[in-house]
């Protein structure tokens, strides 16, 4: 904040040393508003605007000067208020020049000619009594700049990163959780983590007596309470200190440590929550080791954001809004967290869980609450698992996410709220306050128990998730844009339709055709897609036969149990198969549990689970037969047109052929066509009923697996296609009624002999009546190219396009005009769907809160929504 | 696409004269999307036919937008019956083709127009209902009606009929123009379609074509409205003009319903409590959306949700209550909520009304803030269109989470449903519902809501009750 009088050469000095961004002022704000920058009456107004535009700045952490006199202390109030909402140190640079020098400066400039005599002594006279009182305002950093001598010597402004701000420092970590004086456990974690913890002699009263060595390249990091309760306290203090000395270890304070912190200082604490025992041991302690202490403790930084912005820790955890920032309130919230106000049954503050409604990028790991066991929320995890009350003490690994634990010894204290009842607090979807009323909403507190609590979190997804514009950043495409109205589309397709959003981890991407043939009589044909990717360098192709049923995504696990720790899914059954826009293949539930059961069969058969060391997994296929999810369409649609078609076409050529008799003049060639016309109305008949057949049970029913997307802890696009083929086929064998593995081949693009056999291959498939065949790069991402690939291409058959394109559409004069076709449109979707599709499985697979990956799964049905020729 | 008119009056090549068309050639003419060809397969003294044949072109039936809008299933516009059937196109031709014939005039032969031949027309293919349905129609006309029905598929026997028939139509005596009139008007009736926007000028064709033959017809009434694509501002002029001093029109034919297909979605609809049947659909949603809005009255709510709102009726009832100051109207269609915001005329609205409405698009099945701090919620006629799987996340977003002063929640009432006629057991009043609960159910859910979100409920039927099963539709009222 500037403050000084009108002339004092405020915006001078600011353009002098800051960037035009950074500065808001007042003048300009007054301009923007009424036109005039010296409008007094707008000055309500342009200081509407200029709040308001450093407020934006602020919300986003930038640094801002803000250029107006600021010699009242209301208008500062303001400001400084700001800072405090936005969480950011509030600075005062004062310029003070003799009025004289004011007074000339304004009496060039014309447009300030107005300004009346006693303006500038009186704005002198208020910065003269501002002076006293700006500490107690809140600014952190005063500088006074007396004359213009010492205004124009200042040639630069260093500007310091927070304490905080170790965005530069990756880890690897092990972070500690609350140790409460447990020496002994502090020690065999550390061990257990392959530090090596050796007492050393005192040579010096400033030695700690310790040593420790840490494991190559690790360090600890330690999330606060070191002291209290415990046995032990100033050994822990010890062996932490001496670590931080050696830089073997980071350490935030938790409240327990600054408690301390003011009892050394001189202050009066009150000796509950265990601080007398701290008392105690601290009393045969040398001053020296307290002063020590006192400066250790007062050095500590409230939270740390480490690794480039993707880790956070602090004592009680931290909002977003308060990562990397400083101000007293996130000293606080680092040190206490969130409380609501309300006292529980056992006289203890009721804590409010930030965490459930955290929804930032970096991970939150802190400790401060006891829980019995540490369980992720939101990419958050408290790892205070209460060893002082007889729990453990347990560490993370980052980037590992691995947690290391070891027992306490023996109850050291006893909780005053027991940790078994501390685990219902566990944060839950619901307000964030307590999971109990949560469990009961579920209908089943019993299984819902069973259930992560974020499963549990997860149980709700937040609208505001998915609608307005949404940007995602995915890893194969920087961002993906979903528009407003696409997402509008979606919402309503995912709510009426959609199965339980637990189940939707993947949505197949749309698949553009290749580029229209030039051949007589074909729409389609595999030159084109050979070109394509050709022309994208890519070298071989893998050619898989295209099955004319319904793509379906199947999600399964081995067994309910299963599903339920997977996918957090109660009462659900083991798995689902659903279409691609989420709906449920299945509308049979018998036929549905049958088909599970028998595919749970086969897997188990196969070998799977152990092979894949995995409980569930993530299909992508096709299944048979068409009619069985289509039958309504198949006789709404397609055999109708055919029925009118047949009926009609007859009679038509019937009476042609009677009036040819009379020898008029174009009735054959009408005749011709409508002999044509019929015979186009029977093939399109054989067309669409090769792929109908009655499905009574599941023995009716055929799958075609052909990608394997995901199992535990992983997802297979590294693999390339042959793998999947094979992978697949080994599955198969194990019930060769339900599943059917997909004939393919691998061809080599600039072998002509096999581009020569693909292409044979398709004719021959396509002039059987089938529908056709993919034609996918032989890497399922093929890497180290500037821009994505489409992950497939379909070369569809002569006859099966029938059925898209209509009975007439190989008769003279329409194939012509057919042909004006553009997939441009359609293969930049597939882009950015497939992009969003292995983004979404990528999440599910980390882990990831359901939200992140439901994001891309609604993007997806999102961009499903764009208006595209439905023939391609 | 094919019509075929014979006679075999003496001479019967009259009808070339008739038709003002020569029988020795093969005429084409532009229509809409493609082609007519008019030519004649036999011209002997004996016996005469004339052919018209419709090749619609399916490439220009897209382009020109005439076809199918492919809402739902979007490859209907492309793969569609229109090049096959009779349909307004056909309408069309005849009227382009056999214009002079149409309007009874013959300059040659001026006596002829008005002489009664023997006549008999074949269409291939018409769309109908059902075979009974193109009896009804052309019977009362004079007609010895034949029709031939096709499979849908002749290698799937158990899919049935299609709803394409061979029609033969046979007069002893009629003119030729009554026979053109008939068709022309209903051809587009059966097929219930018309490849163009129905406007005020339709209602004029109708009157012109239909003068001497449609105030007579028993079905008129559905005659008027399908013609007129059931658009009211049309319908009702027309039908009043139609039966000018003639006796008083009734509120609904009972016949206008057993003409249509049956309709198990629709069963609220063709319900009949000794009622005509829309009247009692307009009722019962009416009594519905009453007694809710009464609910609302009497609980003094100031700022009302209203969850579902659809096309805004509920919307317009609180917006009528003087302590509403605010409603929020939730939808997860956009279509329903344009519509709505026509119904309503936001858009003029004046300030201090627009002010009290919001309407916006939602879901029930998301977390959604902008829900909270509401005295009361209407859930009217909504949770049946969610799978019962999902109505966990509902209870979360309303009860839990939203958590307004109280909640109204209607549903139909299963044990009510062996009252309608039309739907068979285990069938659901409407093909978008997921589940129908019966009393109990209903009770059991909503005493579960309650206890576990801390509500009181109580749950009350709704519509007339009838012994044994209660009333067609049920409320919970929930209060906190």
């Amino acid at each position: 904040m500037l403050i000084g009088t009108s002339g004092a050469g405020k915006s001078t000095f600011a353009r002098r040393l800051f960037r035009s961004s950074e500065i808001v002022s007042s003048d300009q704000c007054r301009e923007l508003v009424a036109d005039d920058e010296n409008d007094q009456s707008a000055t309500p107004d342009a200081f509407a605007l200029l709040h308001y535009l450093v407020g934006l700045r602020l919300k986003r952490g930038l640094l801002t000067v803000v250029d107006a006199t600021n010699v009242q202390p209301e208008a500062r109030k303001t400001l400084v208020q700001l800072a405090r909402d936005y969480h950011v140190l509030p600075t005062a640079i004062i310029l003070d020049v003799p009025d004289r020098v004011a007074e000339d400066r304004n009496r060039v400039r014309a447009e300030r000619m107005h300004i009346g005599r006693h303006v500038i002594p009186q704005q002198r006279q208020q910065l003269r009594r501002s002076l006293k009182t700006l500490k107690a305002e809140g600014f952190r950093h005063i500088y006074h700049l007396r004359g213009t001598e010492e205004i124009d010597a200042v040639q630069s402004v260093v500007r310091d990163p927070l304490y905080n701000n170790r965005k530069h420092d990756t880890g690897p970590f092990d972070i500690i959780g609350d140790v409460h004086g447990c020496y002994d456990e502090l020690v065999q974690l550390l061990t257990k983590l392959g530090y090596s913890v050796e007492a050393e002699p005192m040579a010096d009263v400033r030695d700690l007596g310790v040593r420790v060595q840490a494991p190559a390249g690790r360090r600890a990091l330690f999330l606060g309470d070191l002291v209290d309760r415990g046995p032990a306290s100033p050994q822990v203090l010890r062996l932490v200190m001496r670590m931080v000395q050696d830089g073997t270890a980071l350490c935030v304070p938790g409240n327990h440590d600054i408690k301390l912190l003011r009892h050394l200082g001189g202050k009066q604490v009150n000796d509950k929550h265990g601080f007398a025992e701290t008392l105690q041991q601290l009393a045969g302690e040398s001053d020296t080791f307290k002063n020590q202490v006192r400066q250790f403790l007062d050095g500590l930084v409230s939270h740390y954001v480490l690794d480039g912005g993707k880790l956070v820790v602090a004592h009680a955890g931290l909002r977003e809004d308060m990562q990397g920032r400083g101000s007293g309130a996130v000293r606080a919230f680092a040190l206490f967290g969130e409380t609501t106000g309300e006292i529980d049954e056992f006289g203890l503050p009721v804590r409010y869980n930030w965490a459930s409604e955290y929804r930032g990028r970096a991970m939150v790991v802190y400790g401060h609450t006891p829980v019995p066991e540490p369980e992720w929320l939101n990419n958050t995890i408290d790892i205070d698992t209460g060893c002082v009350f007889g729990g453990r003490l347990t560490a993370l690994r980052y980037p590992e996410r691995e947690l290391v634990t070891v027992p306490a010894a023996q109850v050291y204290c006893e909780p005053v709220r027991p940790l078994s009842v501390v685990s219902s607090q566990v944060p839950v979807a619901g307000n964030g306050i307590s999971s109990q009323k949560n469990e009961l909403a579920t209908g089943n507190s019993q299984l819902s128990t069973q259930l992560t609590a974020q499963q549990q979190h997860d149980d709700l997804l937040d609208i505001r998730d998915v609608t307005g514009k949404q940007i995602i950043r995915t890893r194969l495409l920087p961002s993906v844009t979903i528009r407003e109205e696409n997402g509008v589309a979606a919402l309503e397709v995912m709510s009426r339709f959609a199965l339980n959003p637990k189940w939707l981890l993947y949505l197949p991407p749309t698949m553009s055709p290749s580029e229209t043939s030039a051949l007589p009589d074909l729409l389609e044909h595999p030159a084109e897609a050979f070109d394509y990717f050709r022309r994208q360098d890519v070298q071989r192709v893998v050619c898989e036969e295209k099955h004319m049923g319904s793509r379906v995504v199947v999600v399964l696990a081995k067994d309910e149990d299963a599903a339920r720790r997977r996918f957090g899914v109660v009462g659900e059954g083991p798995g689902k198969c659903y279409t691609r826009t989420g709906r449920n293949f299945f509308n049979d539930t018998v036929l549905e549990t049958a088909f599970l059961a028998r595919l749970q069969e086969a897997l188990t058969t196969a070998g799977f689970w152990e092979k894949f060391s995995t409980d569930w997994l993530c299909l992508d296929a096709e299944l048979l037969p068409w009619s069985a999810k289509a039958q309504e369409l198949i006789k709404n649609q397609y055999a109708a047109v055919a029925a009118a078609a047949t009926a009609a076409l007859p009679v038509a050529a019937g009476v042609l052929a009677q009036a040819a008799t009379r020898n008029l003049d174009g009735i054959e060639a009408l005749l011709a066509r409508t002999t044509a016309r019929q015979a186009a109305a029977e093939h399109y008949a054989e067309a669409y009923r090769r792929y109908c057949w009655p499905v009574e049970s599941v023995a009716d029913l055929r799958l075609a697996p052909f990608h394997l997307l995901a199992t535990e802890g992983r997802t297979y696009f590294d693999k390339d296609h042959a793998w999947h083929m094979e992978t697949l086929r080994a599955l198969c064998l194990a019930d060769e009624g339900l599943l059917r593995a997909t004939p393919y081949r691998v061809v080599n693009l600039a072998d002509i002999t096999d581009v020569e056999a693909a292409t044979q291959w398709w004719t021959d498939l396509t002039a059987a009546g089938g529908e056709g065949m993919v034609v996918k790069p032989y890497d399922f991402i093929p890497a180290g190219r500037k821009h994505l690939v489409q992950p497939a291409l379909k070369c569809r058959g002569r006859e099966y396009l029938r059925i898209i394109y209509g009975p007439d559409y190989l008769l003279p004069g329409n194939l012509e005009r057919l042909r004006e076709r553009a997939v441009k449109t359609k293969r930049n979707l597939a882009l950015r769907e497939f992009a969003l599709g292995v983004e979404g499985l990528e999440r599910f697979v980390a882990g990831a809160p359901l939200r992140e990956v439901h994001q891309c799964v609604f993007g997806v049905l999102a961009l499903e929504s764009e208006a595209i020729d439905p023939r391609l | 696409m094919l019509l075929t008119i014979t006679t075999t009056h003496q001479p019967a090549t009259d009808l070339g004269y008739l038709l003002h068309k020569n029988p020795a050639r093969l005429q084409s003419l532009d229509i809409a999307a493609g082609q007519a060809h008019l030519f004649y397969p036999e011209a002997t003294p004996e016996r005469c036919t004339v052919a018209l044949l419709l090749d619609i072109d399916p490439v220009a039936l897209v382009r020109s937008h005439r076809g199918p809008a492919g809402e739902g299933f979007a490859l209907e516009q492309y793969v569609n019956d229109r090049p096959y059937v009779a349909s307004s196109f056909l309408s069309t031709a005849l009227s382009k083709a056999f214009n002079t014939a149409m309007n009874g005039t013959c300059k040659d032969r001026p006596e002829l127009p008005d002489t009664l031949l023997p006549l008999e027309a074949t269409v291939a293919v018409m769309p109908a209902a059902n075979a009974e349905q193109l009896q009804r129609l052309f019977s009362p006309l004079g007609y010895e009606v034949t029709t031939e029905a096709h499979a849908l598929d002749p290698t799937v026997p158990e899919w049935g009929d299609s709803r394409y028939f061979t029609l033969r139509l046979r007069h002893a005596a009629l003119r030729l123009q009554d026979l053109l009139s008939h068709l022309y008007v209903l051809i587009p009736v059966l097929d219930n379609d018309k490849h163009y926007w129905v406007n005020a000028s339709e209602a004029e064709k109708l009157l012109h074509r239909g003068a001497a033959w449609l105030p007579q017809h028993p079905d008129r009434e559905f005659i008027t409205r399908r013609y007129l694509r059931n658009l009211a501002q049309y319908v009702n002029p027309t039908l009043e003009r139609l039966l000018e001093g003639d006796e008083p029109l009734s509120e609904e034919s009972s016949d206008f319903d057993s003409l249509e297909t049956a309709n198990p979605s629709g069963a609220e609809a063709t319900h009949n409590l000794g009622q005509p049947a829309a009247r009692e659909k307009q009722s019962l949603h009416d009594i519905r959306l009453d007694r809710v809005a009464e609910e609302i009255r009497r609980l003094g709510a100031k700022r009302v949700l209203d969850l579902g709102c659809g096309e805004g009726k509920l919307v317009r009832r609180l917006l009528a209550i003087p302590h509403v100051e605010h409603v929020l109207g939730m939808d997860v269609s956009h279509r329903e909520l344009q519509r709505a915001q026509d119904r309503l005329h936001v858009a003029e609205m004046p300030p201090r009304q627009r002010e009290r409405l919001t309407l916006t698009q939602g879901s029930l099945l998301y977390h959604d803030p902008r829900l909270n701090g509401y005295d009361a919620a209407a859930v009217v006629e909504v949770i049946e269109h969610l799978d019962e799987s999902r109505l966990a996340a509902f209870e979360q977003v309303v009860f839990a989470r939203a958590q307004p002063g109280a909640v109204l929640v209607t549903t139909p009432n299963a044990d009510y449903n062996q009252r309608y006629e039309t739907l068979s057991a285990g069938q659901f009043r409407h093909t978008d519902h997921r589940f129908e609960w019966t009393q109990a159910q209903f009770r059991e859910w909503a005493a579960g809501v309650a206890e576990r979100n801390g509500y009181r409920v109580r749950v009350e039927a709704l519509g007339p009750e009838v012994a044994e099963v209660g009333a067609p539709s049920q409320l919970a009222v929930f209060e906190r």
